[in-house]
């Protein structure tokens, strides 16, 4: 093409491309638009959403391995091991409580939502929830606490266990290092995070956890 | 401002104040009109909603953005030359309001009936380039004196062709006053200078596509006069932050912004004035009349001003040399065929 012909032709392909890309444009004005009106309207959750983590207190053995699993290290338990004479109940998968949990904490501001704590669940009690709007003003409201202990609870656990260790260890040297066989071995703990939860088997746990307390 | 002659000078003093005030009433009300028009058809261009939480549809939101600028921080940077930093948003303002002066809203009303109304709107708005230059140096910023100086070089360029095209309209009516250039055109859509305005059937028939173009290249060259997309490399976000009002904030950034809008109308007034018929009704003698004229005159400013949000939203940002290149060597050249052309059919 000649010089002429490039000027006239570009000439032509501006406008002929303008004249395209108004068409489109104009065309989108009466096209359903895809924004939906937040607050007011919200978009269903897929099914297996991670959002914020839930503890179901009830159903909690104390065996602390979702703050083992948690990467960030957002979840803090404290245990209060029962004494013989307690009986703290069952879970609803139907094992039997062994420790108190007067500390359990989540602090959701650290929490990356990986959802690695909830497979070792061994009683499925920490579960991720749907919920996404929980939104604070101040930092510290971020710190779930999930334990119903009350302050005199605790209290009184820790005195009928330091009571009831005292005795232990009064029969024991009374018995005079004749039974050794108290302490059991810490079991083989797999600690591969994916095996989910088969409910009642790889948990020796409360004595395998020295508890913070 | 005729009928007022035999008034006092108070009550002249009055009149002209008011009625030089009018025009502001309508800048302000429009630019919150075309505010709100401008993020709807961008947001509805991208299916998306913009406002929606400010009354119904978000219609309050440019009043609300108006209170917040209202009570923003004036700030003005210690290394700006405080004096021309504060004079330049007046300037690029003035500039624009001045230029209403010649525009005719009505057949009743028009600022002030000059012979040389279109000159006079072609001078005076080169005012904004010394605002906007004068903005741009002040802010001492390397951002605001690059989008300044652009903006210089671009609206120099561009007055080149939006002044060869005022030329063309001038030929055909003979008159610059824009009031005479309207009244030329009366008498239905078909006697609009765009369509040729009422010659002779022959002549007509040869000068329309030659007016039309002179139409077109009118509205692409005075879309550069207000910097606004394609040509908006003076404020191009991506390289310039804001372009000459980076440093500005509240209020003086709110006069630059409601002077960008006022030329946008401005740009379209013009355009209409000279080649849509002006506040002459599409139908002839029906619903015509001073309201009507005014109503017609802004519903078709409007619509200019739709095309440009239109064309904000479709085409890229130019670059430097192609701006260059378009004004000069296309705008330009085909111009000055056109006033060739039209000159010869206009003696034939």
């Amino acid at each position: 093409m000649t010089a002429v012909g490039i000027y006239f032709n570009n000439i032509w392909l501006a406008l002929s491309s303008i004249a395209i890309g108004m068409r489109i444009t104009i065309s989108h004005l009466f096209v359903k638009n895809v924004t939906t009106q937040y607050p007011d309207f919200k978009l269903k959750m897929p099914e297996r959403a991670r959002n914020r983590l839930y503890v179901n207190i009830d159903d909690c053995i104390g065996c602390d391995q979702c703050s083992m699993a948690c990467p960030v290290d957002c979840i803090t338990i404290e245990t209060i091991k029962s004494t013989p004479d307690q009986d703290l109940g069952t879970t609803s998968t139907g094992q039997k409580k062994r420790l108190h949990v007067p500390v359990f904490d989540i602090d959701i501001a650290k929490c990356c939502y990986c959802g690695l704590c909830v497979p070792p669940c061994p009683t499925d009690c920490i579960v991720m929830t749907d919920v996404y709007e929980f939104s604070e003003f101040d930092r510290q409201n971020l710190i779930y606490n999930f334990s119903v202990m009350t302050s005199q609870d605790i209290e009184q656990a820790r005195v009928k266990l330091k009571k009831a260790e005292e005795e232990a260890a009064a029969k024991k040297a009374a018995s005079a290092a004749a039974a050794k066989a108290a302490a059991p071995p810490p079991a083989e703990k797999p600690a591969g995070p994916p095996q989910s939860q088969p409910p009642s088997t790889p948990t020796p746990d409360s004595s395998g956890q020295p508890g913070k307390s | 401002m005729e009928a007022f002659q035999n008034l006092g000078f108070w009550e002249t003093l009055l009149v002209t104040v008011v009625l030089s005030a009018l025009p502001l009433v309508f800048i302000l009300l429009y630019a919150l009109v075309t505010i709100y028009l401008e993020m709807k058809v961008a947001a509805h261009m991208q299916d998306r909603l913009a406002y929606m939480r400010t009354g119904w549809h978000g219609v309050l939101q440019p009043i609300a953005d108006f209170i917040k600028l209202l009570q923003k921080e004036d700030i003005i940077s210690v290394a700006a030359d405080r004096k021309l930093f504060i004079l330049a948003p007046y300037i690029v303002f003035m500039g624009t309001y001045a230029a209403y002066a010649a525009i005719p809203f009505s057949s009743i009303f028009i600022g002030s009936n000059i012979d040389l109304g279109a000159f006079f709107i072609v001078a005076v708005s080169s005012l904004v380039v010394v605002g906007i230059l004068m903005a741009g140096w002040a802010s001492n910023n390397k951002w605001s004196i690059f989008g300044a100086v652009r903006s210089a070089a671009q609206m120099v360029s561009y007055e080149i062709p939006t002044a060869l095209a005022l030329l063309i309209a001038v030929m055909i009516t003979g008159s610059l006053n824009l009031q005479e250039v309207t009244q030329f055109q009366s008498g239905g859509i078909q006697n609009w200078l765009i369509f040729g305005g009422p010659l002779p059937l022959l002549q007509k028939i040869l000068v329309i596509p030659f007016t039309v173009i002179t139409f077109l290249i009118l509205f692409v060259a005075s879309l550069a006069e207000v910097n606004r997309t394609p040509f908006d490399l003076p404020e191009a976000e991506s390289e310039l932050v804001q372009g000459y009002f980076t440093e500005y904030s509240g209020m003086r950034w709110a006069l630059f912004y409601v002077a960008e809008y006022a030329n946008m109308f401005l740009v379209a007034g013009v355009a209409v004035a000279l080649f849509l018929g002006g506040w002459e009704s599409p139908f002839g003698s029906f619903l015509s009349g001073p309201i009507w004229g005014m109503f017609w005159f802004v519903i078709k400013g409007m619509v200019l001003v739709f095309v440009q949000i239109w064309l904000r939203w479709t085409l890229p940002r130019l670059r430097v040399d192609q701006l260059m290149y378009i004004s000069w060597k296309v705008l330009t050249p085909f111009l000055f065929v056109c006033i060739i052309a039209i000159g010869l059919i206009l003696v034939l």
